[in-house]
């Protein structure tokens, strides 16, 4: 490889890529040749940096200079002003929204400060397409160590002693997963790479397959060696088409140095991995479900015990691991059990990666140590809510999880501590909610989805989440009783008790949650007969007042969408089906005839 | 003793209007594979891409060729919310329905795909030009809300920015031609 004097780095995540970033890759390419530095300067393509809605996003190394929300026409300025003449571009600077002036360095601003990077360590950093880039960031060192070094029983040990949990959400211990494989007798047995990231508004898997394949590729040979298994398959959703074609060159670069395939590092050990395709189901997260698939069968769970690790793929003995719990394997290895469980709190070790969305500043990705606060996630990092809005509440856990209020912002986020306030750490999707969210309505929205994606093997969760979604619908219609909060907390506990998988069993969790904080709004949607946040259907609409109205028809010339009918001197009707909620009656109206929405 | 192998020919159908050539690259890609059984769900991924959608002949033809009952393969079919068993138009709108997403307003989009297209949810304008359908989040939350018009992503996508997006690939429609 040449020297480079500095490099360009160009986010290449699907939020980036999207809009094109291999055009702004050749307009920077094409801007050096013209100045002849297209040797001295590289420019690389590499994973997500995890400022998602600021796309794109490109790094100056090694000057550490983010510019954001770049188009191929800054290309020029980029490489004439900072390149060739040493002067930033100060109009594409990353501006960090707490300070609101330019920062040029991201690692000091907010977003980074907190920030501990483990799982995402190489994730920015380097070419997902290179593999020497990762073996330049000590890639497959821990691999070799293992196989030179170690006895399969002493790399279970050290992942147990690191304490790593596993972070799709259930948080078993990776070690002790591992220690079971490894027991359980039989020759053949195979480790499973759990890449069916299907909870809403997560997005970590999918970004560390994409910007640092070769970690989890890594850690998946590290994992065969430890558990006794020669096979590995990474099943992925089919809707993460880049991850999958990274994953897949990524594949086919270690097959090449002998890093997968047979007697790697002379030690005996072979190891292979294939890729299987999900096809939208979520219900195949679940891991006995995801075997069926991985089969090639309809994802439907099976009961357990037996176990994957005693019975699982084709019968055989099988480890399944989430994406972001293989990313940490390799720097355990090398790095050690103490160092690793030195960070995080007494009952979870090391980092979580959480993607933070929804009415948030800052979208995108964080990796913390466990024990951070919610308020440091959220307002710290993600720079606090969006617009003027206030802070309402903040998901996590997805589907299977529940709301926080502010009153809990303060806790320590692990695994216990997140249960013990309703919700769950799950995979670590959390959506960031303002005053303008109905807690009714979000709770609607998961259970339609939970109900939806029931396989509908077992009763309680396909029929369960089915009532459960009817009574949620009718409260939001309006045509709700306090007889069905009732039924809602009737029916949540069966559910949770008699399902069969993990789906059903947390199913039930948004509601209950938000009953549990939030119940004022559930009494206003069936006493009061109101949606405060101004968002369900039934009451989202102007109305005229009959007894107020004259008939001057002012509202109705005012209407832009001419959506309100009646004739001169007659009391006057608006179509709520093709009224926009301009508010424009509202304000022609001088007979306070016309009522808001929320005053309903 | 085994069975003796089938021959393409003996797999499809008669009376087909569907391009031979598809056929013919979908048995050569079951033929290449070592684990026949286990890779359904990759083969139903091959023949989607092929056909666009997978009606009931070509679940029939996998079936044979895999040497399963058919009624195992409709089974994962339509368990499987990526199949489609209808053709598709010439675009996939595909509208992200994640939280984050949601949260920012999709369902509003949604809605006005809906009035633009004056479909459903999941069907296809009568000029066969537009398919809508909404998916489960595609994991790029940052640009939300998302929607996918085939591989093309539009992020921060609002109600008046629909209309645009259709009107560039109307337009698009009608220089191909």
């Amino acid at each position: 490889m040449d020297r480079m004097r500095s490099h360009i780095m160009v986010c290449g995540g699907t939020g980036c890529t999207s809009p094109e970033s291999e055009v702004l890759i050749d307009a920077l390419k094409s801007e050096l040749e013209k100045v002849d530095y297209e040797k001295e300067v590289n420019v690389i393509r590499t994973g997500c940096f995890g400022l998602c809605d600021q796309g794109h996003v490109v790094k100056m190394y090694p000057d550490n200079i983010h510019y954001v929300n770049v188009k191929k026409e800054d290309a020029r300025d980029i490489v004439n002003e900072h390149i060739v003449k040493g002067r930033p571009v100060s109009r594409l600077m990353y501006v960090a929204p707490e300070e609101k002036k330019n920062e040029n360095k991201k690692d000091q601003t907010g977003f980074s400060k907190k920030q501990y990077r483990i799982a995402l360590r190489n994730c920015g950093l380097i070419d997902p397409d290179d593999i020497y880039d990762y073996i330049a960031f000590r890639g497959y060192e821990g691999l070799a160590r293992v196989l030179e070094e170690k006895t399969p029983s002493e790399v279970t040990e050290i992942v147990k002693q690191a304490g790593l949990r596993g972070r799709g959400g259930g948080g078993f211990p990776t070690g002790m997963k591992w220690k079971f494989t490894l027991r359980s007798p039989g020759n053949e047995k195979y480790i499973i790479c759990n890449a069916d990231e299907g909870d809403p508004g997560a997005f970590m898997d999918r970004s560390i397959l994409e910007g640092d394949p070769h970690s989890v590729i890594e850690a998946m040979a590290i994992g065969g060696y430890a558990t006794g298994a020669n096979t590995g398959i990474v099943y992925i959703r089919a809707e993460y088409p880049l991850a999958i074609k990274r994953l897949q060159k990524a594949i086919t670069q270690a097959r090449e140095l002998g890093l997968l395939g047979k007697n790697i590092f002379n030690s005996q050990f072979d190891f292979d991995i294939e890729v299987k395709l999900g096809a939208g189901a979520f219900v195949c997260g679940e891991e006995t479900a995801l075997i069926q698939s991985v089969e090639g069968s309809r994802g439907e769970p099976m009961k357990k015990p037996p176990f994957p690790s005693e019975s699982g793929y084709l019968g055989k003995p099988t480890t399944v691991n989430n994406v972001e719990t293989l990313a940490n394997i390799p720097s355990i290895i090398l790095n050690g059990a103490d160092w690793f469980s030195g960070i995080g709190t007494e009952s979870s070790k090391g980092t979580k990666v959480f993607a933070l969305a929804g009415n948030v500043k800052n979208v995108g990705l964080v990796e913390v140590p466990m024990g951070t606060t919610l308020r440091e996630i959220i307002f710290d990092i993600g720079g606090g809510i969006r617009g003027d809005k206030e802070f309402k509440a903040v998901q996590t856990g997805g589907p299977s999880g529940g709301v926080i209020t502010s009153a809990d912002l303060d806790t320590p986020i692990d695994y216990e501590s997140l249960k013990k306030i309703g919700s769950i750490m799950g995979s670590g999707g959390m959506i960031v909610m303002d005053e303008d969210t109905c807690m009714v309505n979000i709770s609607k929205f998961f259970l339609e989805f939970t109900q939806d994606e029931s396989c509908g093997k077992c009763t309680p969760c396909r029929v369960g989440t089915k009532r459960m979604h009817e009574i949620l619908d009718k409260i939001t219609k309006g045509q709700g009783s306090e007889e069905d909060l009732d039924l809602l907390e009737e029916l949540a506990p069966m559910i949770k008790d008699s399902a069969l998988c993990g789906l059903g069993q947390t199913a039930p969790n948004p509601v209950l949650s938000t009953l549990h904080y939030y119940r004022n709004e559930y009494e206003d949607h069936v006493i009061h007969k109101r949606c405060t946040a101004n968002a369900c259907e039934a009451w989202n609409k102007y109305y005229i007042d009959p007894g107020k109205c004259i008939g001057c028809s002012l509202c109705a010339k005012a209407c832009p969408v001419h959506c309100i009918a009646g004739a001169a001197k007659e009391i006057h009707v608006v179509d709520s089906a093709k009224c926009i909620s301009c508010g424009i009656c509202f304000r022609a109206c001088k007979f306070d005839a016309v009522i808001k929405p929320m005053e309903r | 003793m085994s069975q003796p192998e089938l021959q393409l020919e003996d797999s499809i159908p008669a009376t087909t209007d569907l391009p031979m050539e598809h056929y013919k690259t979908l048995a050569s890609y079951i033929g290449g594979l070592e684990d026949k059984k286990g890779s359904l769900i990759n083969v139903l991924h091959k023949a989607q891409e092929l056909f666009g959608y997978l009606p009931k002949e070509v679940q029939l033809f996998i079936a044979r060729k895999l040497d399963m009952p058919a009624a195992k393969v409709f089974g994962v079919v339509s368990f499987y919310s990526y199949f489609t068993t209808e053709p598709v138009g010439k675009y996939t709108i595909s509208i992200c329905m994640g939280t984050a997403c949601f949260v920012r307003g999709a369902e509003k989009v949604l809605e006005e795909f809906k009035k633009e297209l004056d479909i459903e949810n999941g069907e296809t304008t009568k000029d066969g030009l537009f398919t809508m359908k909404d998916v489960r989040c595609i994991g790029a939350c940052g640009l939300a809300p998302v929607v996918f018009l085939d591989d093309q992503v539009f992020g921060h996508v609002t109600v008046d920015g629909v209309r645009e997006i259709l009107k560039k690939y109307r337009k698009e429609h009608e220089h191909a031609d």
